[in-house]
């Protein structure tokens, strides 16, 4: 299936900015949860779709932005290859392009990479309707500003995605997951003590006293690994590890606020006591933290930033997602740039920021 | 060679020079022409100024007040790290302050456990795996002038080096930085997580040559060294199997941590500068250098032998032990000023291509060669695509540079036909200003100056570099039409 409906979309866009009204970008709405609510008409990406371009030996892949994401895993899947970075689909219509804007990467992004370090490329319509280029299909290319991994994470604030190019990596031969019982602070000195090694751990994850490891690679050093690391094997561990990206654990089915903490792997747990009373469960070698909490959201991202990271709530709150508040100067950086690509406030306005 | 944009300053260069003494010591402040003359130029010594005055602070603040006092009284203000960038991007503009970070040499704090270090820009890029070897890390981003080159310039070029394909280029491997606005102001971008709030601005200031801000503090990521690294040398009696051995290693599910080729006037140059006892027959060699844990690599070793021997590689060697790892590597990392010794003057390129596009490009630079009667060296890093073709040719033989640079341009001009980049790691800069006309359309270009203006609306950092206008394409354009006739001779060149 292939369809281009780029120049659709670009009227429609042109519409809006000659009648000043805003947008709100859809792919497959399958992460409309996240991110602040915008409340204007649909400029719906989903029809563009297809494969432009791929080469399983030069390790990219060019795709229309509303291409499916498991359209684009399978065929990756059929060539021996993979996106490296794991993204999580929240359901069956998720696809490329609001990956790419909302810059969620899985379990393996504390080892292999985020969706933005595999962005090569992109073909966007900015806030003037105008069709651009930036970056390409080679891994190396450094003519101009980094607008393609401006755009990852921005939401659709900056930029429609029309078209992505990412780069690819051949998938792995063997994993194992081993499980240890621990506390908390022995699960994070053990993934302290594993990353300054060069063991091949692709995933780490802490929760209900249970430490997991997954291991990734050649299998004779995967074998290896496993000798070195100890613990005991696990059963059905890839079904865990897509549970635990596509929240379907137990754990995320809560009434409570879901909080996403990025700070600081090594950031013991009685140094979060601030932030409130929650349950944590940690990913990324302790560089991300889901915490269930009904605290108030001052209360935590003062907790949060006080450790020089940062704390957005992700889903299951009655108001809808608040980031992280930027620094007056950082605000204005974000203020300029917003109006460096969408000067009359057509896509997605307020999305990310109130003043974005 | 005048190549600075006209910025109109409200202050003389006498009061310039007293506002900056009261904020640096006066040994700090360089205006006689002797003192001036070592920072006319960068790595690419054939694009030369003279600033109108050198500044050396040495503290965050004094950097603020600087820039302050620039943005103010509306003085351009190009940032210099080491000075050896190979695109003219710390070309000095004669109007202008040249602020050298020079001074800011500290490695601050190295945390072993959350494996980074903070390093101040002016720290060496070799130094920092230098520091944390002890540790058993080490910083993965390698600049063959790694040994030199700072890693403030490091990030402002966003520099890679031949084990990008596995390790990432400078984006990939930093997670803070502090600069300073032209304003003054200074701004901490990312955070100690691994990914922080708001637009990727870590990614935006990541090669931009010095258009947004001035790089005060870098937070660099430090990667565990690999248990063993291990290198294999094959050679090729045609640089189409070459390039066809790098596409079956890759479709075998390897991904090597260097993969280097070397066409044959390199390797001869390479050969005779460091014996490395390179197979001095082969149309081409491979090198490609396999790490990670010993078991894997043993296993890898193998299949990539295998691979290699089955795409008809004449010869395959696996250096016996970490010496001969190293004279293999050494030619490679030799090449440039092994060529060097061919002839007076080389002119190095930067261009990025579809791996399998290596054929055409290959035949299309050998016609090219012929047309101007310029040799062409070719160094290559086949794994991710960036081919370094060296142009000999003798600066002091009236007119050669010129025809040098139209070569050159046109090399970058077919990378980009051939979907490439006219840039891989060196940056845009000076050097490659008129083939941003070619990779990018007006439109594109227009967008790269709002960002521009979103960090400095009065153009005031590295005026005249690394985005053209649009005024200057036109130019350039039209000189495209008319190919060989230019139609205005009176205009600037570079």
């Amino acid at each position: 299936m292939s369809a281009d409906i780029s120049q659709q979309l670009q009227q429609q866009l042109l519409h809006a900015v000659e009648q000043r009204r805003s947008l709100r970008i859809v792919g497959g709405n399958s992460k409309a949860f996240y991110g602040r609510e915008v409340v204007a008409e649909t400029l719906s990406v989903a029809g563009h779709h297809g494969v432009l371009n791929y080469e399983p030996t030069e390790l990219v892949i060019t795709l229309r932005a509303g291409t499916p994401l498991s359209e684009v895993e399978k065929i990756l899947d059929d060539n021996g290859q993979m996106l490296p970075f794991e993204p999580p689909a929240f359901g069956d219509k998720a696809t490329i392009g609001g990956t790419i804007a909302c810059n969620l990467s899985g379990p393996r992004r504390a080892y292999a990479g985020a969706t933005r370090d595999y962005l090569l490329g992109c073909k966007i319509i900015n806030g003037k309707g105008e069709i651009l280029t930036f970056g390409g299909e080679v891994m190396k290319n450094v003519a101009g500003y980094d607008v393609s991994r401006l755009m990852a994470g921005a939401m659709g604030t900056l930029g429609v995605l029309l078209e992505v190019s990412l780069k690819v990596l051949p998938k792995v031969e063997t994993e194992v997951t081993r499980l240890f019982h621990c506390s908390a602070v022995e699960a994070l000195d053990k993934m302290h003590a594993w990353s300054q090694t060069p063991l091949p751990v692709s995933a780490t994850s802490y929760h209900d006293s249970i430490l997991r490891v997954r291991l990734s690679g050649a299998s004779k050093a995967v074998n290896a690994a496993v000798s070195h690391i100890g613990g005991e094997a696990m059963e059905n561990a890839g079904q865990y590890w897509q549970d635990l990206k596509e929240h379907r654990l137990d754990f995320f089915n809560t009434e409570k606020p879901l909080w996403r903490l990025s700070l600081a792997s090594d950031i013991e747990p009685g140094r979060l006591v601030n932030a409130g009373e929650g349950d944590v469960l940690y990913e990324w070698g302790g560089a991300l933290r889901w915490l269930r909490s009904d605290a108030p959201a001052q209360m935590i991202q003062a907790a949060v930033a006080e450790l020089d990271g940062h704390a957005s709530i992700f889903r299951y709150a009655d108001q809808s997602t608040i980031f992280q508040p930027l620094t007056p100067g950082l605000l204005r950086i974000h203020k300029n740039l917003k109006q460096a690509f969408d000067p009359h406030n057509i896509l997605n306005p307020g999305k990310l920021y109130p003043e974005l | 060679m005048q190549h600075s944009e006209k910025i109109e300053s409200n202050i003389t260069s006498v009061e310039l020079i007293k506002a900056l003494t009261n904020i640096v010591s006066s040994e700090a402040v360089l205006f006689e022409q002797e003192d001036l003359k070592p920072y006319e130029c960068d790595g690419l010594s054939a694009y030369r100024a003279v600033p109108l005055v050198v500044v050396l602070p040495d503290t965050i603040e004094q950097v603020q007040q600087i820039l302050a006092l620039c943005h103010n009284h509306h003085v351009p203000v190009v940032a210099r790290g080491a000075g050896t960038g190979l695109s003219g991007g710390a070309l000095p503009h004669e109007q202008g302050v040249l602020l050298s970070l020079a001074r800011f040499k500290n490695i601050l704090h190295i945390d072993a456990k959350r494996r980074i270090a903070r390093v101040q820009p002016g720290v060496r890029n070799l130094a920092i795996s230098q520091a944390v070897d002890q540790f058993g890390l080490y910083y993965a981003p390698d600049p063959s002038s790694q040994i030199a080159c700072t890693i403030g310039g490091n990030v402002a070029e966003n520099s890679g080096g031949v084990h990008c394909l596995k390790y990432g280029l400078t984006v990939h491997n930093i997670q803070q930085l502090k600069i300073i606005t032209i304003e003054g102001e200074l701004l901490t971008i990312g955070g100690s997580g691994l990914d922080s709030a708001g637009y990727d601005l870590l990614a935006l200031m990541t090669g931009s040559e010095g258009m947004l801000g001035v790089i005060v503090e870098v937070t660099v990521k430090l990667l565990p060294k690999p248990e063993r690294a291990q290198v294999l040398l094959a050679a090729f009696d045609d640089v189409v199997k070459a390039g066809e051995a790098v596409g079956n290693i890759i479709a075998a599910g390897i991904i090597p941590a260097g993969l280097e080729m070397m066409d044959k006037l390199a390797i001869s140059a390479a050969e005779d500068f460091v014996h490395a006892g390179y197979p001095l027959d082969a149309e081409a060699i491979l090198l490609c250098e396999l790490d990670g844990t010993n078991e894997e690599v043993s296993e890898h070793v193998l299949k990539v032998r295998a691979v290699l021997n089955s795409s008809g590689a004449t010869e395959v060697r696996t250096a016996k032990d970490e010496a001969e790892r190293v004279i293999f590597w050494k030619g490679r990392k030799a090449a440039f000023p092994a060529v060097g010794r061919l002839s007076p003057d080389y002119y190095c390129m930067d261009g990025t291509i579809p791996r399998k596009q290596l054929p055409r490009v290959l035949k299309t630079m050998a016609d090219l060669s012929a047309e101007y009667n310029l040799p062409v060296a070719n160094v290559f890093h086949a794994g991710d695509g960036n081919l370094h073709p060296l142009i000999l040719y003798d600066a002091n033989i009236p007119g050669e540079l010129e025809r040098t640079e139209e070569f050159g341009g046109k090399i970058l001009e077919l990378c980009v036909e051939v979907g490439g980049a006219i840039t891989g790691e060196h940056g845009i800069g000076m050097e490659k200003i008129n083939q941003m006309c070619v990779q990018f359309n007006s439109l594109e270009l227009t967008q790269f100056h709002a960002v521009k203006a979103a960090f400095d609306p009065l153009g005031l950092l590295n005026p005249g570099k690394a985005v053209p206008t649009l005024h200057r394409c036109a130019e350039f354009g039209a000189m495209h039409v008319h190919k060989g006739e230019l139609p205005f001779p009176e205009l600037e060149r570079f």
